[in-house]
C-alpha cells in the first residue's frame, strides 16, 4: 500500500464518497473510520451554529414579513404584530435588519432578516435600488476588512446577504419596469430569488401563464437568478437545478394563522369561498420554496455568496487600489485598501 | 291617457262633487313624456378607468357591462413598456336593453403608474378631461346646438391595489389632481386575495386617508325623507361600503348548480355576483341602476360649471390685458389644440360668417321691400 500523500488523499476522498475504484488509489484492507469525519464536522457545526442573512425586497403590502415568518415558523419579522396604525411609507428606502436565533433539532441558526421598507413605493422610484446595493457592498467591505487583518478573528462575523428574495407583484400581466431594473443591477452582487407574492390572486392557469411570461422576460433581460446556470458544479447539480429553474419563480402565499381543514390544523387564509392552504402544493408553491431555500440549498446559497459574489467584489476592490496592505488592528479606521 | 284630460279653468266652481276633477291639470304625466322622449333619444355615458396595469380594469368593465370590449388586446412586456407614456384610449359600444339605448364610452389609461418614475403621470389624463370640457364649452357657445356630442367624462373608477396598506403616494396625488374635474369612485381591485377582515381594515384605512388628505370622492346624494325605509337602509349600507372591493371575471364557472361569472381556484370558487364574496353587485347597482343619472348631473352642474367659470375668468382677465374686442366664439389659451378642435373652430367661424351674411341680406331685402 503506497503511503505517498497523493494516494492517501485519494483514499480519503474515495472513502467519503463510499466507492472503491481501481484506478489510482489502493483498495482498503479494513475499516479505517475515515467516514466518521462527516460526523465530526456535523458535531462541530452544530456547536458553532450557522448564520444566515436573508433580505426581502418588494413594494409594501406584498406580504414579505408574513412570508418570512411562515418560512421560519416563528415571529421573525418586526411587523409580525400586524399593521401598525401610524405606519407611514418612508420617503427613501430604509434598510432595517433584525436578528433572531432559532433552534431546531439541536442546530442553532442565527437568522438575520434585512427589510427594505420604502422600496418602490414612491411616485418617483428612480435609483431606489441604490441604498440596497450600497448596503450589500458595505457588508462585503466589512468582511474584507476583517479578512485582511493581521490578527484575524477565529470566526469572522458574516453579515453578508446570502439571499435576496425579490417579491413580484401578481399583476397577471408581466414584470414591471422597476423589477427588471432592480434585478439587472443586483443579480451580479447577490443571489436573487424572485418570488410571485400573494399568489392567491391568480387561478392556476393564470399563474402558469404569468410564470412563463416572467421567466421569458428575465431571460430576455439577461437576469441570472439563483440558482445560476454558470455555477452548476456537475451533471447531478445541473439536472436538479434545471428542475428548480423550470419551476421558478415560485408563486407563494404566506400566513401565520391556523385553521381547521379536514380535521387537520393547517396554516392558511380563510375567505368566504374556502381556505387557502399555504402548505398544500395544489394551492401554492410555498412548500416547494421552503424545501428549496431551507432544506436543500441553504448551504449552497452561503457558498455561492462566499465563493463567487464575495470574491468578485474582493477582486474588484483589489484591482482598484493595486495592492492590499493589511492593517494591524481592526479599530483603526484608516484603510489602505 | 292624456287625451281625455284637458286644461280646466282655475275659477272654482260651486259644485262639490267635481272640484277635484276640475283642479286636475294633468302635468303629472310630464315625467312619462320626458321618459318617452329620452328613450327615443338614447343616453350616453362616459366612464374612465384608471389604475396600474394588472389591476383587472378591463375584466371589471367587461363584467359590468357584460361585453367583451378588450378581445384582441396585446399585452406589452416590460421591455416594450420602458418608453411608454400614458395613453388615452377610447372604446365605444352601443348597448340596448328593453328598448333603452345606451352609448357607452370607456376611456382607458394604459401606462398609468407603470414606469419607474411616475412624476406627473396623471397629466395626460387631466389634459384629456379638460379638453372634453373645452370642446363642450365651445359647442355650447356655438350656433348649432342641436347635436352637441357630450364627451365629458362622467365618472372615473380608480383602482387601488389590494396589496398595500392603504393609499400610496401616487394614488393620493392622482386623486387630488382629479377630484375637482371628475367624479372619482375609488375601488379596491382584485379583492379576492383579501380575507374579510383584511378588506374591512383596508377600507377603514382608505376612508381615513381620503379624509386626511382632503380628497373629494363622489358622494352619494342624500335620500329624500319621503323614501321608504328599505331604500334608506340600502342607501346607508351603500355609503358604509365604500370604497367597494370588487372582483371581475371573464369566465363562467359552475357553482352551486348554476352557471355564474366567477374565478375557479383550487380552494374554492369566487362568484362575482355573490354579495358575500365582493361588492361587485353594489358597484353595478350604484353605477348603472341608481346613480348613473346623478353622476351625469354632478358632472354637468358642478365640475363643468367650475371649469367654465374658471375659463371665463381667465378669458376676461386676459382680454382686459389685451384690450381686444370679444369675439362670439372665445378663443381660449389652449396649450396643445389638436387638429380636430382647430377644424371645428374654422367650421364654426365660417358658419358664423355665413349666418351674418344671410342676416344682413335679409335685413337689406326687408329694407328694400319697405321702401
Amino acid at each position: 500500500m503506497a503511503n505517498t500523500p497523493r494516494s492517501r488523499v485519494n483514499l480519503l476522498s474515495k472513502a467519503i464518497s463510499g466507492t472503491h475504484s481501481s484506478t489510482g488509489g489502493s483498495t482498503l484492507l479494513g475499516y479505517i473510520g475515515i467516514d466518521t469525519i462527516i460526523e465530526q464536522m456535523r458535531k462541530k457545526t452544530m456547536k458553532t451554529g450557522f448564520d444566515f442573512n436573508i433580505m426581502v425586497v418588494g413594494h409594501s403590502g406584498l406580504g414579505k414579513s408574513t412570508l418570512v415568518n411562515t418560512l421560519f415558523k416563528s415571529q421573525v419579522s418586526r411587523r409580525s404584530a400586524g399593521w401598525a396604525r401610524d405606519e407611514k411609507i418612508p420617503k427613501t428606502v430604509e434598510i432595517k435588519s433584525v436578528s433572531h436565533v432559532i433552534e431546531e433539532g439541536g442546530v442553532k441558526m442565527k437568522l438575520t432578516l434585512v427589510d427594505t421598507p420604502g422600496f418602490g413605493d414612491q411616485i418617483n422610484n428612480d435609483n431606489c435600488w441604490e441604498p440596497i446595493s450600497k448596503f450589500i457592498n458595505e457588508q462585503y467591505e466589512k468582511f474584507l476588512k476583517e479578512e485582511v487583518n493581521i490578527t484575524r478573528k477565529k470566526r469572522i462575523p458574516d453579515t453578508r446577504v446570502h439571499c435576496c428574495l425579490y417579491f413580484i407583484s401578481p399583476t397577471g400581466h408581466s414584470l414591471r419596469q422597476l423589477d427588471i431594473e432592480f434585478m439587472k443591477r443586483l443579480s451580479h452582487s447577490v443571489n436573487i430569488i424572485p418570488i410571485i407574492a400573494k399568489a392567491d390572486t391568480m387561478t392556476t392557469e393564470e399563474r402558469q401563464e404569468f410564470k412563463q411570461r416572467v421567466r421569458k422576460e428575465l431571460e430576455m433581460s439577461g437576469i441570472e437568478f439563483y440558482p445560476q446556470k454558470e455555477f452548476d458544479d456537475d451533471m447531478e447539480d445541473k439536472s436538479d437545478n434545471d428542475k428548480i429553474r423550470e419551476a421558478m419563480p415560485f408563486a407563494v402565499v404566506g400566513s401565520d394563522k391556523e385553521y381547521q381543514v379536514n380535521g387537520k390544523r393547517v396554516l392558511g387564509r380563510k375567505t368566504a369561498w374556502g381556505v387557502v392552504e399555504v402548505e398544500n402544493p395544489n394551492h401554492c408553491e410555498f412548500a416547494q420554496l421552503r424545501d428549496f431555500l431551507i432544506r436543500s440549498h441553504l448551504q449552497d446559497l452561503k457558498e455561492v455568496t462566499h465563493n463567487i459574489h464575495y470574491e468578485t467584489y474582493r477582486a474588484k476592490r483589489l484591482n482598484e487600489n493595486g495592492g492590499l496592505h493589511p492593517i494591524s488592528s481592526s479599530d483603526t479606521q484608516e484603510s489602505n485598501l | 291617457m292624456t287625451s281625455n284630460i284637458r286644461y280646466k279653468s282655475r275659477i272654482p266652481v260651486k259644485t262639490e262633487d267635481s272640484t277635484e276633477e276640475k283642479q286636475y291639470v294633468g302635468f303629472a304625466t310630464l315625467p312619462n313624456q320626458v321618459h318617452r322622449k329620452s328613450v327615443k333619444k338614447g343616453f350616453d355615458f362616459t366612464l374612465m378607468v384608471a389604475g396600474e396595469s394588472g389591476m383587472g380594469k378591463s375584466t371589471l368593465v367587461n363584467s359590468l357591462f357584460l361585453t367583451d370590449l378588450y378581445k384582441d388586446r396585446k399585452l406589452l412586456n416590460a421591455e416594450e413598456r420602458i418608453n411608454q407614456t400614458v395613453e388615452i384610449i377610447k372604446h365605444t359600444v352601443d348597448i340596448e336593453e328593453k328598448g333603452v339605448k345606451l352609448k357607452l364610452t370607456i376611456v382607458d389609461t394604459p401606462g398609468f403608474g407603470d414606469a419607474v418614475n411616475n412624476n406627473q403621470c396623471w397629466k395626460p389624463i387631466t389634459d384629456y378631461i379638460d379638453q372634453q370640457f373645452e370642446q363642450y364649452f365651445r359647442d355650447e357657445s356655438g350656433l348649432n346646438r342641436k347635436n352637441i356630442q357630450d364627451n365629458r367624462v362622467h365618472c372615473c373608477l380608480y383602482f387601488i391595489p389590494p396589496f398595500g396598506h392603504g393609499l400610496r403616494p401616487v394614488d393620493v396625488e392622482f386623486m387630488k389632481a382629479l377630484h375637482e374635474k371628475v367624479n372619482i369612485i375609488p375601488l379596491i381591485a382584485k379583492a379576492d386575495c383579501l380575507t374579510p377582515n383584511e378588506i374591512k381594515k383596508l377600507k377603514d384605512r382608505i376612508r381615513e386617508e381620503i379624509d386626511k388628505f382632503g380628497i373629494k370622492v363622489y358622494q352619494f346624494p342624500e335620500c329624500d325623507s319621503d323614501e321608504d325605509e328599505e331604500f334608506k337602509q340600502l342607501d346607508k349600507e351603500l355609503k358604509e361600503c365604500t370604497p367597494f372591493a370588487v372582483i371581475g371575471s371573464n369566465t363562467v364557472v359552475e357553482a352551486r348548480g348554476q352557471r355564474v361569472r366567477g374565478r375557479l381556484y383550487p380552494w374554492g370558487i369566487v362568484e362575482v355576483e355573490n354579495q358575500s364574496h365582493c361588492d361587485f353587485v353594489k358597484l353595478r347597482n350604484m353605477l348603472i341602476r341608481s346613480h348613473m343619472h346623478d353622476l351625469k348631473d354632478v358632472t354637468c352642474d358642478v365640475h363643468y360649471e367650475n371649469y367654465r367659470a374658471q375659463c371665463i375668468q381667465e378669458m376676461t382677465s386676459k382680454l382686459a390685458q389685451d384690450n381686444r374686442m370679444e369675439s362670439p366664439i372665445p378663443i381660449l389659451p389652449l396649450s396643445t389644440p389638436d387638429v380636430d378642435t382647430e377644424k371645428l373652430i374654422k367650421m364654426k367661424d365660417e358658419e358664423l360668417k355665413r349666418m351674418q351674411e344671410m342676416l344682413t341680406k335679409m335685413q337689406q331685402q326687408m329694407h328694400d321691400k319697405d321702401q
